[in-house]
């Protein structure tokens, strides 16, 4: 509030705020424009096209027209890009709460000891984040791929044949790469803000007689609210972006389609199929989906928070 | 409580501890001996292996993941930093407007992205070059968010004033001042924009054709897919993983305090 008051005080300060402003705005929004605004743009424009042919039976040169909402139906129409969503929907309803239960509990459980092991461990638990997904998949994939993997040689000795890459299993499998991917950064998120809480709370707290797990579930837990808003929203959008992790995987088993997910559909359209026209569409219906499920969650949480109040 | 603990460790360190024991071993030990303990060491051999494999390339996707991530990162976090501050200080006219669709960019997906940013620079010419990765990189809604709730927070206005007073201009406030002031959200802004580009596949993959402007991200798992009909490429792909982890996983054990100290500022105000 104060701070506003005060920028308006330097707006009487300056000659020509806006002229400052826009100058500094303008180097990130014209960059902006080009890499995100232009290619939605250009993308919509080109899902609205296709090649038409021309001559008897078709078989004359193509030439681009319009094609108005063909791609999208055609799109839409198509089982395996329709069954991607369905597949990284199930995919999400089970990796996210999974992967933010874990970061959750480990990072109230590290919040409770001695600085000097909370950091070792926290260091371990983060590691993974500085592996990159693709990185990360290739070593899964040995350690899911019999022959190799230890995991299954283990497995098997003690009479277990468990079959990671199988028609079942994979989604699963690819679920638990992500999950060591990206438990470690929200755990820290959650870290960074249990650590702005103000010590007197749980001192008061003790004091009231609080056990410690009365003190996380009653105390740490709603304060942490805002950081597990944002590391849904971020595990959300990377759940849609799913795509690393199944490409790579996707030699390994036959059980990984070439439309596994609708990413890896788009872009199997576009460099597998030549159809530019259509994975536009696919890639604008994905952004669309992408958009409404996160500001939708967004303003679902909101509005709870406002009724709770 | 300590058994959940140590097994989380475990978890998280197991794969990592495969991939060092599987880097020192030769094709043969990888397949033929048992994944978590050392069987034929040839450590040595199997790196200098990574290095030389047709004609050094994993030097040069070393070096432009070092390229894209550094410079990719840096520019990024400068733009953020100047528009998250306007945003933050400054009233004008659409102010507003742009930080809704700020917003809307930290919510698309970059993978979203990715083909309709190939299809729109393969017509202008600009696919298969430096720029198709670097021009992306360059740009976090991410990072303006986070700069703007910073400079909110840690840049008095009282300061500004006092420089306009004393007939500092605009620029030289930002360049002398801003710019200190915000340091601790410029490095989280660019440690996460560096790991961002460094971890990116998506964007160079549909981008890039000629193999000497690969990041390591996408030269090793070429290595992997090739490695059907050239066996040696397995080991080379093992190898290549253990060495392209090891800046960025000591670069995570250094700087997670870092880390820490930014990521509250960037938490949703739900």
């Amino acid at each position: 509030m104060s701070s506003n008051d005060l920028a308006r005080g330097g707006r009487r300060g300056t000659a020509r705020p806006d002229r400052a402003a826009w100058g500094f705005l303008l180097p990130f929004v014209a960059l902006f424009l080009f890499v995100f605004v232009l290619p939605l743009g250009y993308a919509v424009y080109e899902s609205l096209l296709k090649p038409i042919r021309s001559g008897p039976l078709g078989l004359g040169p193509a030439t681009i027209g319009f094609a108005g909402l063909d791609n999208y139906t055609l799109a839409l129409q198509q089982s395996d890009f329709l069954g991607s969503f369905g597949r990284v929907l199930l995919f999400g309803i089970v990796q996210v709460p999974v992967m933010l239960l874990l970061a959750t509990v480990l990072a109230l459980v590290l919040d409770t000891l001695s600085q000097r092991w909370a950091g070792i461990l926290r260091a371990a638990y983060f590691l993974p984040y500085g592996v990159p997904g693709v990185i990360a998949s290739i070593l899964w994939g040995f350690l899911y791929v019999p022959g190799v993997s230890p995991l299954v040689d283990l497995l098997g000795r003690i009479g277990l044949a468990p079959d990671f890459l199988g028609y079942h299993g994979v989604l699963w499998s690819i679920a638990n790469i992500v999950i060591w991917e990206f438990t470690g950064y929200n755990m820290l998120v959650i870290v960074a803000q249990l650590k702005s809480i103000p010590q007197e709370l749980y001192e008061a707290a003790r004091i009231d007689g609080a056990s410690s797990w009365q003190t996380a579930v009653r105390i740490k837990l709603p304060l942490a609210r805002p950081a597990l808003v944002l590391t849904g929203v971020f595990s959300i959008i990377g759940t849609l972006q799913l795509f690393a992790e199944p490409l790579v995987i996707k030699p390994l088993t036959s059980s990984v389609t070439s439309a596994y997910t609708p990413n890896l559909a788009a872009y199997n359209e576009a460099f597998a199929n030549n159809n530019i026209y259509l994975a536009a569409a696919e890639s604008v219906i994905l952004a669309l989906v992408a958009s409404v499920l996160s500001f939708g969650f967004l303003s679902l949480v909101n509005r709870k928070e406002r009724g709770a109040r | 409580m300590v058994a959940l603990l140590t097994i989380a460790a475990l978890y998280f360190l197991l794969p990592v501890y495969w991939l060092v024991v599987a880097s020192t071993k030769s094709s043969a030990g990888l397949f033929g001996s048992f994944g978590l303990w050392f069987s034929d060491s040839q450590w040595l051999h199997n790196l200098s292996q990574v290095f030389s494999y047709d004609d050094g390339v994993f030097w040069n996707w070393t070096w432009n993941s070092f390229l894209y991530a550094g410079i990719g990162g840096a520019l990024a976090t400068l733009l953020a930093c100047a528009a998250g501050y306007a945003l933050a200080v400054y009233r004008f006219r659409g102010r507003e407007a742009v930080f809704k669709v700020v917003l809307a960019g930290v919510l698309l997906p970059s993978t979203a992205l990715a083909l309709p940013l190939y299809l729109l620079f393969s017509e202008v010419g600009l696919n298969n070059t430096y720029w198709a990765v670097l021009i992306p990189s360059m740009v976090s809604p991410f990072g303006v968010y986070l700069c703007r709730i910073y400079a909110e927070a840690a840049v008095p206005m009282e300061m500004l004033e006092a420089a306009r007073v004393d007939g500092a201009g605009e620029l030289r406030i930002f360049n002398t001042l801003v710019l200190r002031t915000m340091t601790p959200a410029l490095v989280t802004v660019f440690l996460f924009q560096f790991v961002g580009i460094w971890n990116n596949y998506f964007l160079p993959l549909v981008m890039l054709s000629d193999d000497h402007k690969y990041p390591l991200t996408l030269g090793l798992t070429t290595w992997q897919s090739q490695a059907d009909r050239h066996p040696e490429l397995y080991q080379l792909t093992v190898g290549g993983a253990f060495l392209s982890i090891l800046p960025l996983a000591a670069a995570m054990l250094v700087l997670q305090r870092f880390w820490r100290s930014g990521l509250t500022q960037g938490s949703v105000k739900g």
